[in-house]
């Protein structure tokens, strides 16, 4: 029977591995050094603010993997032997595989700060950086003051959670506005005024020089590179990205760039080694998407496609239209399409702002043609099937602004706005046929 | 993962320790309750009604006051930081005293009344008759130990209502919802059964009526006593006779069908009432293992059969045997019921077997048995005994094990142990009976939004019915489960804007999925193909 492995037990593997299972009836063994079972890596940060335990992270009860004939190693790979198709675990054990899937997923950036590695800094990606958490903050005595570096989803969500437990929090953004690198400046603007109504100390512009060490070896304050100025804390979170986590690949002959090199069928230089998930790079990007997509709904993508190639349906990887989610403390954020901070050539962005500062959209499109390319809503739902029909079928902007309500996920009886952001829509000139 | 916290935090988010009017607020509370206590043992309050007043706003203010040094000043969201730290919702000694006590009074209420001062000659005292004046002001009766309760519920479901607004005071769906339990319980459950019954006199008698208490939940509302007492009041007493044989099968079938049971359950319904208001800071302690699902559909549907059993026995024994008295007489009322549950089941069969499934097997087992035990009580039965047994005792039975033990002791005192809504989910044949017709004849369902789950499992978590929602979600199905209440936290919860109760058509209401939205067109149409 053919033995299907798979390297790291997050949503790019587990998805596979379900798939398979489906499918066929192969044996297949999924290895993981951070847990026995699956858990939602999206919700770590409620465990740590006390909405979750951890076993309601886990979307699959226990018995499900015995069940499935879906075996669970644990352990470190240390090394990939793609010649001998066999694999080394770090306490020296072997195992062989006829199909290896490597979805190992990404470590935390760290960019050569003074002082990175003391005790008391740290980042959150994995289940023991969460335990380290709990450790290093589990109240506000102990954590008297958190710096958090790097203005990404990472980094507003560990503001969010250090507040449930009352530590002060400064949140160093490197950019002008949080991250505006992804979202227009209306959006920007909201989501930072929403931060610092949470009082958090928001500082904008502001770029890590160095990290001070105590008596002890842990961090104890931060110094700014702009003004010198040094900020006491007993956290230091560095949140500013991941890459992926492929150092154990190293010289295996596996062809390795940022991530894992792989093909539009996800299979890497080898061809029974497939890459998928927050570690797989693409040789080339897929349209507008980066060639390593570091998103949970991506990783999923990947592992349903891979599933298939696997079980003698051989697919490329060919993802829809661009889609993705988060939460801002308490706006939520979804987009459809694309919509980036400045319009791109030829394109418009029409911005709505509700009066309460706490819900807006944009929507790109093309100016010439008015077709529809893209949404960013803040603070309301909007649906997915809707979207993603508008976008396969090429809507125009102005189809898109009179069916809004169509479009709308709020629950029921909230209130809405399609009238109010139709008017602000045909009575800006700019918008205007 | 992080110690517990040792306070008596109910919501989960308020600073580590107790403020100066927090502590005030719980001292308050408890003062109210301790005059209360004081009354159970008999001391002679000089005025009744002064005291009363007192005891009773204490306690309301200060569930209120403590409601709002938390919610007060807050920004809008989602309140669930901490919950699992906090003792009192985390099965902590707080929450076994609460549910302990809690327990102690169903039973006290239940069975042994005469401690809250039932006396069966002369007028009551103690904790009864301390609530004289509210009554005698209502109704011009005296209290009950049934009015006390009325009263005690009512003023839960209010004071934990207005903190339930301010916990989701964001959230129209559920501050709409919430509006309205209030106002069923306190009109409707309280207010207007008491009003009834100043319109009761030597000659003319209406039995105790909650309108928005149906059969089965109601299920003592077709014995002889009640029945007669309906009949002889006239031409009111027929018309709420009539509305009660009317709520069950024409009012709660069509509401059912164009809102799924929620209309009931998380709006109408009392239990759910309290469930939804004194009972949503444990909501996230039901079982959400399969194994507790597979347990629950095999006891709430046990007593459906028994209580259509033990209904139709009452009936049938106090029926005359021959059709000249009048016409429904015992052959055709157990002709008719055997119709009426053929019917539903010959129609499931034919109309919803694809639906139906692997279940369809239990759906026969529980109408065999039924249709085996009615031909029982045809042969069987002698003047009031039905088998060898008299059928008021069945009743008693009921009564005892279901009515007081499963919905009272069970189901609400062990808030703080296994949730909120374990009566609702495990005991109550109402929501079993509004489930099955959700499940098969709704156009309710919660749409899954497209490829957005991220599976963080909020919306398990904090379902009081314990559906794995989650489950659901990240498969882009949506959610057509009979136990759903539609209390909508889960859409509530979720941080990505997946799930949204909906009424819409029945097609493609229930849609399994292989590959969620978002991924090759070409392999959604290979594997979603239906």
């Amino acid at each position: 029977m053919e033995h299907i492995v798979i390297i790291g037990n997050g949503v790019a593997g587990i998805t596979t591995a379900r798939h398979i299972r489906k499918l066929s009836d192969k044996k297949i063994t999924i290895i993981s050094a951070e847990t026995e079972f699956f858990f939602s890596r999206t919700a770590l940060m409620y465990v740590y603010m006390g909405h979750m335990k951890w076993d309601n992270l886990k979307p699959y009860e226990d018995w499900f993997w015995k069940k499935n004939r879906l075996e669970l190693k644990t352990g470190y790979v240390s090394r990939v032997n793609p010649e001998a198709n066999e694999l080394e675990f770090d306490s020296g054990e072997k195992m062989s595989y006829d199909k290896l899937i490597i979805a190992s997923g990404s470590i935390s950036n760290k960019f050569g700060w003074p002082g990175q590695d003391l005790k008391g800094v740290q980042g959150l990606y994995s289940k023991q950086d969460l335990d380290l958490l709990e450790e290093n903050a589990p109240d506000n005595k102990v954590c008297k003051r958190a710096v958090i570096v790097g203005g990404g989803l990472i980094g507003i969500e560990m503001a969010e959670m250090l507040r449930t437990r009352d530590i002060p929090v400064t949140f160093l953004v490197r950019e002008s506005s949080f991250w505006n690198a992804v979202l227009p400046p209306g959006e920007s603007d909201l989501i930072n005024r929403h931060i610092r109504e949470h009082h958090i100390d928001l500082r904008l512009n502001a770029n890590l020089k160095e990290i001070l060490a105590d008596e002890n070896g842990r961090a104890r304050a931060v110094v700014l590179a702009e003004s010198g100025e040094e900020i006491e804390c007993s956290l230091v979170v560095l949140t500013p990205g991941v890459s992926p986590n492929i150092k154990f690949l190293e010289g295996s002959g596996i062809e390795i760039g940022r991530g894992v090199k792989v093909n539009r069928n996800l299979e890497t230089n080898f061809k029974n080694i497939y890459a998928i998930g927050d570690c797989a790079e693409q040789h080339e990007a897929i349209g507008n998407r980066k060639s390593i997509e570091a998103v949970w709904y991506t990783s999923r993508m990947m592992g349903e496609v891979v599933a298939q190639t696997i079980c003698d349906n051989p697919m490329k990887y060919n993802p829809g239209n661009w889609f993705n989610s988060a939460k801002f403390l308490d706006i939520e954020y979804q987009t459809y399409g694309w919509v980036f901070p400045e319009p791109g050539d030829g394109e418009a962005h029409f911005y709505w702002e509700h009066k309460n500062g706490k819900k807006c959209i944009t929507i790109n499109y093309e100016k010439a043609s008015r077709k529809f390319l893209g949404i960013n809503n803040f603070g309301i739902r909007m649906r997915h099937e809707i979207f993603d029909r508008w976008l396969n079928e090429e809507k125009s902007v102005d189809h898109v602004i009179e069916n809004l309500r169509e479009a709308n996920f709020d629950p029921e009886f909230f209130d809405r706005y399609e009238e109010e952001i139709r008017n602000s829509f045909k009575y800006t000139p700019e918008h205007k046929i | 993962m992080s110690k517990l916290e040792h306070n008596m935090s109910l919501t989960g988010d308020v600073p580590k320790s107790l403020g100066l009017s927090q502590k005030l607020a719980a001292v308050l509370g408890i003062a109210g309750l301790f005059i209360l206590v004081l009354a159970s043992f008999n001391t002679n309050f000089p005025n009744k009604t002064l005291w009363l007043t007192i005891s009773l706003s204490a306690i309301a203010i200060g569930i209120l006051w403590y409601s709002y040094t938390i919610y007060a000043g807050k920004i809008e969201g989602i309140k669930n930081d901490q919950v699992w730290f906090r003792s009192i919702t985390n099965r902590g000694v707080p929450a076994w005293i609460i549910g302990i006590v809690l327990t102690g009074f169903y039973i006290v209420l239940y069975f042994y009344p005469k401690y809250l001062g039932l006396t069966s000659e002369g007028d009551n005292t103690g904790l009864i008759s301390f609530f004289d004046p509210l009554s005698k002001l209502l109704s011009g009766n005296p209290a009950s130990q049934w009015f006390v309760y009325g009263t005690l519920y009512t003023v839960a479901i209010l004071a934990f209502g207005v903190k339930f607004l301010w916990k989701y005071r964001h959230n129209n769906y559920e501050k709409l919802r919430t509006f309205s339990v209030m106002f069923f319980q306190l009109g409707f459950a309280f207010l207007i059964p008491e009003f009834m019954s100043r319109l009761n006199s030597e000659t003319f008698s209406l039995p105790y009526y909650d309108l928005k208490s149906i059969w089965p939940l109601n299920y003592y509302n077709f014995e002889q006593y009640r029945v007669d007492q309906f009949i002889s009041a006239g031409g009111i007493g027929m018309a709420m006779l009539i509305f009660g044989v009317l709520s069950i099968f024409v009012i709660t079938p069509i509401l059912t069908y164009k809102y799924g049971k929620r209309w009931y359950c998380s709006w109408v319904c009392g239990c759910g009432g309290l469930a939804e208001t004194a009972g949503d800071s444990f909501r996230h302690l039901s079982d959400k293992k399969q194994s507790a699902w597979k347990i629950e559909r095999w006891v709430v549907h046990s007593v459906v059969v028994f209580v259509v059993l033990m209904t139709t026995a009452v009936i049938f024994s106090y029926l005359g045997d021959d059709s000249k008295d009048y016409w429904l007489n015992r052959d055709v009322f157990l002709i008719g019921v055997a119709l009426l549950l053929t019917t539903v089941f010959a129609l499931v069969m034919i109309f919803k077997r694809n639906e139906f499934k692997k279940d369809a097997r239990y759906g026969a087992i529980g109408y065999i048995s039924i249709i085996l035990a009615l031909i029982g009580f045809y042969y069987l039965s002698e003047g009031s005994h039905i088998f060898l047994f008299e059928a008021e005792k069945l009743r008693v039975f009921y009564g005892f094990l279901i009515g007081s033990i499963f919905s009272g002791v069970i189901g609400t005192g062990f808030y703080p142990i296994f949730g909120n809504r374990v009566w609702c989910r495990f005991g109550c044949p109402m929501a079993a009976i509004l489930g099955f017709q959700q499940r098969l004849f709704s156009k309710f369902r919660i749409t899954t939004n497209g490829g957005q789950c991220i599976s963080c499992g909020n919306c398990s978590t904090y379902c009081e019915m314990g559906i794995d929602v989650r489950a659901y979600a990240q498969k882009g199905e949506n959610i057509v489960r009979s136990s759903c209440v539609g209390c909508g936290i889960c859409s509530a919860v979720c941080p990505r804007g997946v799930l949204k109760l909906e009424n819409d058509s029945m097609d493609g209401r229930i849609n399994p999925n292989e590959i969620l939205l978002g991924n090759d067109v070409d392999l959604m149409d290979l594997l979603n193909k239906k």
